[in-house]
């Protein structure tokens, strides 16, 4: 199992990101420049500020060449995360439904939230199911640190995808401080192998450092979910 | 182009200056909304809307214009 995290210009949480892959699998970094993504089972477009969020958030990196090659990955069923600056990106670039928008509260905000996992058949949450390894997970505790947060689609956007499954993660009462629209934390593209949320799995890996172990969960599910061993 | 926040789609910046105004008394305002300005200087105006569409404005979120003006002898 082998995970590809793309690196722009302006990307700051990309080696933490790859420390976390590291831990279930194998991982490198892809430049934004290179169209070749390395062989990777797996795509990780992660947090930061790429290309300084000029113009909005994930707007330039969209058209980036390793974006493009993503978006051929996305097409032929791989798994791509999208995290923070991440899923921003995967939104520009039509591979994931709505937008992020300017964090209610107008602050860059910076706090551990608690998440409720909505749908455990995913291949970003599988590990949270009682029938893999490790103990079972219907919330977990996950660093959050952004002000472009605010997740918004139309209502009937919204409406399709909660029929669809496709919202994944939900902010736990009292913990959607960005003013995401049905406390939207995380969703899946319709055919559910691309995945972005605004909290950040990989900086929750370590219980000494992260708070919580948690986001490891969702690395471990990429991988179940790319062995074929559930979903 | 002026580029803004489509109607109905909550902008806090706007809300944060409307709540700001009355306090250096300027009363009366009832609405702000922000948006941005593109200056830009082409020779085919015909594809300013799909430099919107694509990369400019957010269509999800965002509506714009598109203003023609003199160019200053470009």
């Amino acid at each position: 199992m082998k995970f590809g995290v793309l690196r722009f210009p302006g990307s700051c949480d990309e080696v933490d990101a790859l420390a976390a892959a590291r831990r279930v699998g194998d991982a490198q970094l892809i430049w934004h420049a290179d169209r070749d993504l390395g062989g990777a089972d797996a795509i990780v477009v992660p947090g930061g500020f790429s290309y300084g969020d000029y113009l909005r958030a994930g707007a330039i990196a969209r058209f980036s060449p390793a974006m493009e090659s993503v978006a051929a990955f996305a097409a032929d069923g791989g798994l791509v995360l999208g995290i923070c600056n991440g899923f921003q990106v995967l939104c520009e670039a039509h591979l994931l439904p709505g937008a992020l928008l300017p964090n209610a509260n107008l602050r860059f905000t910076f706090r551990q939230v608690d998440l409720e996992v909505v749908h455990a058949d995913t291949a970003f949450t599988c590990a949270c199911r009682s029938d893999t390894p490790g103990p079972a997970s219907s919330r977990l505790s996950i660093p959050a640190k952004h002000s472009w947060g605010r997740y918004y689609a139309d209502e009937e956007t919204l409406d399709a995808i909660e029929r669809t499954g496709q919202v994944v993660l939900r902010y736990a009462p009292g913990h959607n401080f960005n003013g995401s629209l049905r406390n939207i934390a995380g969703v899946r593209s319709e055919a559910g192998n691309v995945f972005g949320l605004m909290p950040h799995p990989e900086h929750a890996v370590d219980e000494l450092v992260g708070g919580s172990g948690d986001g490891l969960k969702v690395f471990q599910s990429m991988r179940l979910a790319v062995e074929g061993a559930v979903v | 182009m002026l580029i803004r926040p489509k109607a109905g789609i909550l902008d806090p910046q706007g809300e944060a200056v409307q709540r700001a105004l009355p306090a250096l008394g300027f009363e009366g305002v009832s609405d702000v909304r922000i948006g941005r300005l593109v200056e830009l200087e082409v020779h085919d105006p015909d594809r300013l809307d799909a430099m919107c569409e694509k990369l400019l404005a957010n269509p999800l979120v965002e509506d714009y214009e598109v203003q023609l003006l003199d160019g200053g002898g470009g």
